[in-house]
């Protein structure tokens, strides 16, 4: 896959904002009823609902803006690299 | 016995699989090999590693307890919140880690900083915070073995010896099974946790006679009905603690562990099913925390209700140290357990044992980041490799393994759970406000080393001036707050129940927006690095003008 057109990092942008603000319920702090099932307050069943859209949005994120290009040009440099005493040790400088 | 027997067999194939990855893996020998697994690791191993690793015993027994004291509020507070951002921090930061540390053969996150920014002593003072933040959960996970193989065996094993058999195991795999050794088994320990989780579940269900009805008692009573809403924890409180999860990535073994990926497709998948293992894991725990308040048939938690309900009511009368015991009596972090052996079949409280032992051993990753850490940032950078060769690498890391889990269970014996309770608290803040080291390599040119010094510092001094005050005025009883500084009739710093506000927020908030300032204005006011190393981080970009 390519990078990303600037549309589509805006709304997933959008879309990475709105899912921390809707974190924030509010609505329904004070209430424990109805009991989803019978026995989930709300609040709690909003919050496991909430698990469920982030696992959405991260397919979103992996399947529209997979930073690909990072893997081939550390590849590319680790095989450059890589003379004919083998791969780079990655010593920092002293 | 039999749950203790159960655990101390769990521990034999623990250590086995450690000793198996020894022999499997290729190249075990050599650095790469013994402290990345050769960068190898496939996607499967990799998640569930990963999840397993960040799934301590704060995880499995403290989200319970804390459910048990708090109510639904635990969830999102702690849940909902790490399936977040964590995922998150992994997409954006954790593939870019794992490129770098592909494409210049990093090790640990200090090196890259030493590399990205040319410094070499302000590398060493990352070390020593870092190293300072994870030595308490090293300290408070051979506590957490002791005290749990203590619980199963029904005080057969004592605590000194339960510490002492988790130590020794943990520190056999490690020792032998390097990473490798380490990955393999916290794959293992996430499928046994979630496999027995579940079943435990279904029994305790089936024994209390289902869930609606334990529900509708708690609503009946005024005591429990807001434990069932969020009415007592403040919004301001809510928000500032979804900055929390943030410091997983800076945790040293999750972003060492982030290098282990044998190609960074294996990050798809982790960030994916991340928030739905959260969902499997924390959902129940904090139901069946919640769930406690209503098992008064368990004399155990129903001597904490009376104490938490003694403490609410004569919370004016009582002198510290009472208030100081009825806390402890009142604190939940063994509920999952007193359920278990209430309502569990004798062989399935033994498997889950094994489990939670699972969750409490999740130092096996930290002493390993640790070890790697020490070898590398401090043995290997100030000459050790230079003058005794390569093949030492990995001799000192076995021998700085061996070192930490011998300190880490002497300190178990002697100090009090309490103290380093509190130091894991802290250093959750404290990794969070040294996000800005890790946003500013990996995406601002212009930030220096003086910035990244600037972030230790003001992380090392806000964390000491916050356990300082913590020290000098002892929690209030719950209900009440203590003001500290006071501006115009303002509250600015308060002392509360659960630990210390800023107008309202938790101490992180203030801690990361100092940090991220200094980091950008100490940055500006500082000379860059050189062209050759920003080229060679930013390709194709312009440097930044000097000042």
């Amino acid at each position: 896959m390519t990078r990303p057109s600037r549309v589509t990092s805006w709304l997933l942008g959008a879309a990475v904002a709105a899912v921390y603000l809707l974190h924030q319920d509010t609505w329904f702090w004070d209430s424990a009823r109805p009991l989803v099932f019978g026995f989930l307050p709300i609040g709690l069943f909003y919050h496991a609902v909430y698990s469920l859209a982030v696992a959405a949005l991260m397919w979103a994120l992996v399947r529209y803006a997979w930073p690909e290009h990072l893997e081939p040009e550390a590849r590319a440099e680790t095989r450059a690299a890589a003379g004919p005493d083998g791969p780079a040790t990655g010593e920092p400088r002293t | 016995m039999i749950p203790a027997l159960v655990v101390i067999a769990y521990l034999g194939v623990v250590l086995y699989i450690g000793i198996f990855a020894f022999r499997r893996a290729p190249g075990g020998e050599q650095a790469e090999g013994y402290f990345l697994a050769n960068r190898s690791l496939g996607q499967y191993v990799f998640l569930l590693s990963l999840f397993g690793t960040n799934m301590t015993a704060f995880t499995i027994l403290g989200s319970a307890g804390h459910a048990f004291a708090n109510g639904v509020v635990t969830y999102g507070l702690m849940g909902s919140s790490s399936a977040f951002i964590i995922p998150l921090t992994l997409y954006l930061f954790g593939t870019r880690v794992w490129a770098l540390g592909k494409r210049h053969g990093f090790m640990t996150p200090v090196q890259m900083y030493r590399d990205r920014w040319e410094c070499g002593h302000i590398g060493t003072a990352i070390f020593a915070l870092q190293a300072a933040l994870l030595v308490p959960y090293i300290v408070i996970a051979v506590m957490g073995g002791g005290t749990t193989l203590s619980a199963v065996s029904g005080g057969a094993v004592p605590y000194w010896f339960g510490g002492a058999i988790v130590a020794a195991v943990v520190m056999g795999y490690v020792f032998f099974g390097g990473m490798r050794g380490t990955a393999w088994v916290n794959t293992f320990q996430t499928v046994l946790f979630l496999t027995f989780g579940a079943a435990a579940i279904i029994f305790i269900v089936v024994s209390i006679g289902g869930f609606p009805q334990a529900m509708e008692r708690l609503l009946g009573s005024p005591e429990s009905a807001p434990l069932l809403t969020r009415e007592r924890i403040p919004p301001r409180f809510f928000f500032s603690y979804m900055l929390i999860p943030l410091s997983s990535i800076m945790f040293p073994h999750i972003s060492i562990f982030c290098l282990t990926a044998r190609r960074m497709g294996q990050f798809r998948k982790t960030v994916i099913f991340y928030p739905l293992c959260i969902l499997a894991i924390w959902l129940p725990c904090t139901f069946l925390g919640l769930a406690a308040n209503a098992m008064s048939d368990v004399p155990a938690i129903e001597s904490k209700l009376e104490a938490r309900a003694e403490l609410a009511g004569g919370r004016d009368a009582l002198t510290a140290e009472e208030t100081a015991a009825l806390q402890r009596e009142a604190a939940g972090d063994d509920v999952i357990i007193l359920m278990l052996e209430h309502y569990a079949p004798l062989w399935l409280a033994g498997l889950l044992g094994a489990g939670i032992m699972a969750a409490v051993m999740a130092s096996d990753s930290q002493i390993l980041a640790l070890s790697t850490m020490f070898t590398k940032d401090v043995f290997t950078y100030y000459g050790g490799t230079a003058r005794f060769g390569p093949a030492v690498q990995v001799q000192t890391g076995r021998l700085f393994v061996v070192l930490i889990a011998l300190v880490a269970y002497v300190i178990a014996l002697n100090v009090s759970p309490g103290i380093f309770g509190l130091a894991v608290q802290y250093a959750f803040s404290g990794f969070t406000s040294m996000l800005p080291l890790l946003v500013a390599a990996l995406f601002w040119r212009g930030s220096t080393k003086w910035g990244a010094l600037a972030v230790v510092i003001w992380t090392a001094l806000t964390m000491a001036g916050v356990a300082l005050l913590q020290a000098a005025i002892p929690a209030p009883p719950p209900g009440v707050i203590i003001p500290v500084w006071t501006v115009g009739g303002a509250e600015i710093i308060t002392r509360t129940p659960g630990g210390t506000d800023v107008l309202g927020f938790m101490p992180v908030l203030p801690m990361l927006l100092g940090s991220s300032l200094l980091m950008v204005v100490v940055s500006w006011l500082t000379p860059k690095p050189a062209t050759t190393t920003l080229t060679r981080y930013f390709p194709g970009q312009t440097p930044p003008p000097q000042p």
